[in-house]
């Protein structure tokens, strides 16, 4: 049986009926990682030691019947920006090469107890400012459907490695679309959370009020099991929701009729692939057809959402990565004389520490919060954001989901779009909003473009109401099959 | 030309909460470096702040106590600059939505009340400490990285040298009144720069500014001021301008010098931290606080004066810590003179405090070993000179008066029998000074009492001695 093969849900079975063991699961998954992983390039890092220890300890709980959870022994990846104890924590990045953390992020903690087994760290751009995983000062990985075009980014990593079997479940980090994104060109689910949702704390930072931790997975209702395992109130990040995360389990096997979903005119634009336009499309008319009520809807702001975006995850960026100054931890220029002093050594970091992408939004950054442009650029910007965030409110007036392409495009080429950053940015135009307003989204396989890429449908819902995409999403993948279709 | 000085000052107060502003660390001072210190505050990848809700109390407390408006909705920025120790690159501070702003203290100056309007009270975290080594090498220590602070900015409504330490006392008194901080300039637990500028007589606008800083204690503030208005009087008299530039205080030459070239204009980029959420000080938070607020030391030297009948002068010293004060009240309840108990609390106690270097409250004589002191004077057991050596006892060995009193002996002679043998044979053995007397030298009295007192171990008692002196030679 080709176990990797298998979602979470359906290996859970397997474990709880010790038809298989958790240690053999996960080293059937390090034997699949050795033939493929040099061609995808999904992992910086693989902690087969821990894997090893963890999955022994799922097994000894499973056979004690103790403190079993519904993802106890499955081997799960991680974004290498999520602070894991003892192993090396690089966020893509020259600069962080040599951290090893010190201290377990808050989900880590949850992933921990929950008895899941950490495979390894992913790929990705670096400091998670990409989208397409080509930042990464490591390498690049490859699209597990055809590895000459890019997973998406920034967690292109993790969604590569559950696209190849390499992992089963995976977290990222979504803060423009980070995790959607790569999980509509990987052909897998890709959830982001209500903002708060999921603590952040040891999700090292791009910028603090966009950045959300979410699931990346074979399927919608593997998304629900990991969702309710990371998410819930965390003291030590005030931005954490102070509520109970329902079961979202029991979302699931719903019908949807009668729900309200709504089309954003504006995210059917010029320059949307035609591929693309008609596999969504196509998506409606199920999602109709199962029930749902399809209207169309405005989201009037839509269109400076990416400029508005570009304006914030800068400044919050160049100030979150200040910290990386060759003083504590991380890279430090080597310094030929001492003659260039403290602020010889910081240039120097800096410039040999980051790389172009990371570098041109610092320097955005920057520029946008100095005194003089202040008013013009980031307070702007946060007004526009609230006016985003009204279209949305309104929306879910009317509407309790709503639907939209999660990218323009199919995964392109590598190469094609690194040298214009403009193009880049755009890849995340339909999913940068709702990390603007906060909301939850999903985006799930809806078709498979000419070229034989996956094709990824964003759902949208408001505030908190994750069950509601949750059960849109397993209605919709129930009824079809392109979360069958299988990359390699 | 005449000048007017128009100064305004920035306190910084290190709050003496536990544990840090934004995490459990303790705020311990004196601890090994960088022994006191956790992820959060090393600013390590991924961490994030939670506000130690005591360090907002504490805010708004020296609000109110300063007369300031407190605000509902209160918001920290972020203040980018680069420094080694500075570990997030940024400060988390309060930028334009302070939790305090528009108040005022009073302070007396030339036995008159003047207010001096209080701009902001805000919170902010401590940076590290930099340890610079011979080897033009420096370390870093980040214990105090997080340790909370208060900035207090006074508008400039102060007018000389003078005036700004009689601020800094009052507003010293007040922070200490509140329990808040222990006030210490030596260790950095409060901090003072200063600017200051000159303008003509008459004049409404404000003259060109410096920022002086590195003054360690009100002494330095004051001396810094006195040095630098001469200095840009000078300027402003040879017709030349004055830089807006921050001078440092070198305490050993006694003069400002400047700092290092540039300091054009920092841009310190603040913008709202995104890590943190609003803290909304609701009216139950405000009036809960208002009510836990202590006696102030305005108030309290208008009730001591009125409740025990002090002078000024005792009043003034007394309340200058607050503990002194409570000792005072508390001793006041075993003893029924008050003015006798201020009396010694303003003389001998605060001597034997200053000679100790210690503070009230680690005195070896509670308020009621004191009180038992001064009946045994009151009911003429001791003399009062004797009783200044008992008490000197007292704080040595932490003994009751009366067992000191009674232990060496010290019972004043107040016998009269016993008194008249030797007061006769002091006479008899001093002729000169006696016919002296009695011819008309007072100070002649002087000598024979001391005679007496030598002779009894300055246990006789002298008001006694003098009256029957004088009723055996008239």
């Amino acid at each position: 049986m080709k176990l990797h093969t298998l979602s979470a849900h359906e290996l859970a079975k397997l474990l709880i009926g010790r038809e298989v063991s958790s240690e053999e699961l996960t080293k059937k998954l390090y034997g699949h990682i050795e033939k493929t992983d040099g061609e995808i390039g999904a992992y910086i890092t693989l902690t087969k030691d821990i894997a090893i220890e963890q999955a022994k300890k799922a097994d000894k709980r499973i056979k004690e019947k103790r403190d079993i959870g519904q993802l106890t022994g499955i081997p799960i990846a991680i974004k290498d920006n999520m602070c894991i104890k003892g192993v090396l924590t690089t966020c893509g990045s020259k600069m962080l090469g040599n951290f090893v953390s010190p201290y377990n992020a808050t989900v880590i903690n949850k992933l921990r107890e929950n008895g899941l087994v950490f495979l390894g760290k992913t790929n990705m751009d670096e400091f998670a400012m990409g989208s397409s995983t080509e930042t990464s000062y490591f390498k690049v990985t490859g699209n597990p459907w055809n590895t000459n075009f890019i997973p998406g980014g920034s967690s292109g990593g993790s969604a590569a490695a559950v696209a190849s079997d390499q992992a089963i479940l995976s977290i990222g980090s979504d803060t423009g679309g980070s995790i959607r994104q790569p999980a509509s060109h990987c052909g897998i689910v890709g959830m982001k959370p209500t903002y708060g949702r999921v603590s952040r704390y040891g999700l090292v930072a791009f910028a603090s009020s966009l950045d959300q931790i979410g699931p990346l997975t074979k399927d919608v209702q593997d998304c629900a099991a990991l969702l309710e395992v990371i998410s819930g109130y965390d003291p030590i990040d005030s931005t954490s929701l102070r509520m109970t995360s329902p079961d979202y389990m029991s979302f699931l096997n719903k019908d949807i009729k009668d729900i309200k979903i709504g089309v954003p005119k504006e995210y059917f634009i010029d320059g949307i692939d035609k591929d693309v336009e008609l596999s969504v499309k196509r998506a409606i008319e199920k999602l109709e057809s199962l029930g749902a009520n399809i209207e169309e809807v405005s989201l009037p702001h839509t269109e400076y959402a990416v400029a508005t975006y570009y304006i914030i995850a800068p400044a919050e960026a160049s100030s979150n990565l200040a910290r990386y100054d060759g003083v504590k931890y991380g890279y430090r220029a080597k310094m030929e004389s001492a003659d260039k002093g403290l602020l010889g050594m910081y240039e120097n970091t800096k410039k040999e520490g980051f790389g172009m992408e990371v570098k041109r939004r610092i320097m955005l950054g920057t520029h946008t919060l100095s005194s003089g442009y202040y008013d013009a650029y980031y307070l702007k910007a946060q007004k526009v954001r609230t006016l985003i965030k009204q279209d949305f409110d309104n929306a879910f007036k009317k509407f309790d989901l709503l639907v939209t392409p999660t990218s323009p495009t199919p995964a392109f080429k590598m190469g094609e779009k690194i040298d214009d950053p403009l193009q880049m940015y755009l890849s995340d135009i339909f999913t940068i909003p709702t990390n603007l307003a906060g909301l939850p989204a999903i985006s799930i396989p809806c078709g498979v473009s000419k070229n034989g890429l996956p094709i990824g449908l964003q759902l949208i819902g408001n505030y908190f109401d994750e069950g509601r995409i949750l059960q849109a999403a397993h209605a919709f993948e129930q009824s079809t099959n392109f979360h069958r279709k299988k990359a390699l | 030309m005449n000048y007017e000085t128009v100064i305004g000052l920035e306190v910084h107060v290190q709050l003496s909460t536990k544990t840090k502003i934004f995490c459990g660390c303790s705020t311990n001072f004196g601890a090994s470096p960088n022994t006191q210190t956790c992820p959060v505050c090393l600013g390590l990848p991924g961490v994030l702040p939670v506000l130690n809700k005591e360090v907002v109390q504490c805010a708004i407390k020296t609000a109110l106590a300063t007369n300031c408006k407190v605000v509902e909705k209160c918001i920290f920025h972020r203040k980018n600059y680069f420094y080694p120790d500075l570990p997030k690159g940024y400060q988390i501070s309060q930028y334009d939505i302070p939790v305090g702003e528009n108040g005022w203290i009073q302070i007396e100056i030339d036995e008159k009340a003047k207010k001096i309007r209080i701009t902001r009270v805000h919170m902010e975290e401590d940076a590290g400490k930099l340890i610079h080594s011979e080897n033009s090498r420096s370390r870093v220590d980040l214990n105090r990285a997080g340790v909370p602070l208060l900035e207090i900015v006074s508008d400039p409504d102060i007018n000389s040298p003078a005036e700004a330490y009689q601020y800094l006392v009052s507003l010293k008194q007040i922070l200490e009144y509140l329990e808040i901080s222990d006030c210490n300039m030596e260790e950095g637990s409060l901090r003072c720069d200063a600017n200051i500028s000159l303008r003509p007589v008459g004049e409404t606008k404000l003259g060109t500014k410096t920022e002086l800083k590195n003054m360690n204690s009100f002494k330095g503030v004051q001396k810094a001021l006195e040095y630098e208005i001469v200095r840009q009087k000078n300027l402003l008299g040879k017709g030349e301008k004055i830089i807006q530039e921050t001078l440092l205080w070198n305490a050993n030459l006694n003069r400002t010098e400047s700092m290092r070239s540039k300091e054009d204009a920092h841009d310190y980029r603040y913008f709202p931290e995104p890590d943190l959420v609003n803290i909304i000080i609701d009216e139950e938070w405000m009036s809960k606080t208002r009510r836990s607020l202590p006696e102030l030391p305005q108030a309290r030297r208008g009730r001591l004066k009125n409740e025990y009948g002090l002078s000024d002068y005792d009043v003034e010293v007394l309340t200058i810590d607050k503990n002194v004060a409570d000792y005072f009240e508390e001793c006041s309840k075993y003893f029924p003179n008050c003015k006798m108990i201020a009396n010694w609390i303003t003389g001998d106690v605060l001597a034997v405090l200053k000679d100790k270097k210690i503070n009230i409250n680690n005195l070896n004589v509670s308020p009621e070993q004191l009180g038992g002191l001064l009946d045994l004077i009151e009911n003429g057991t001791v003399s009062g000179k004797i009783a200044k050596d008992v008490f000197l006892d007292m704080v040595c060995t932490g003994q009751d008066a009366k067992q000191i009193v009674s232990g060496k002996g010290l019972v004043q002679l107040s016998d009269e029998g016993e008194l008249v043998s030797i007061i006769d044979k002091i006479i008899k053995q001093n002729p000169k000074p006696v016919s002296d007397f009695r011819a008309g030298k007072q100070k002649a009295l002087g000598f024979l009492v001391g005679q007496i007192m030598r002779e009894t171990k300055g246990k006789a008692n002298p008001q006694l001695v003098n009256k029957m002196l004088r009723e055996k030679l008239s």
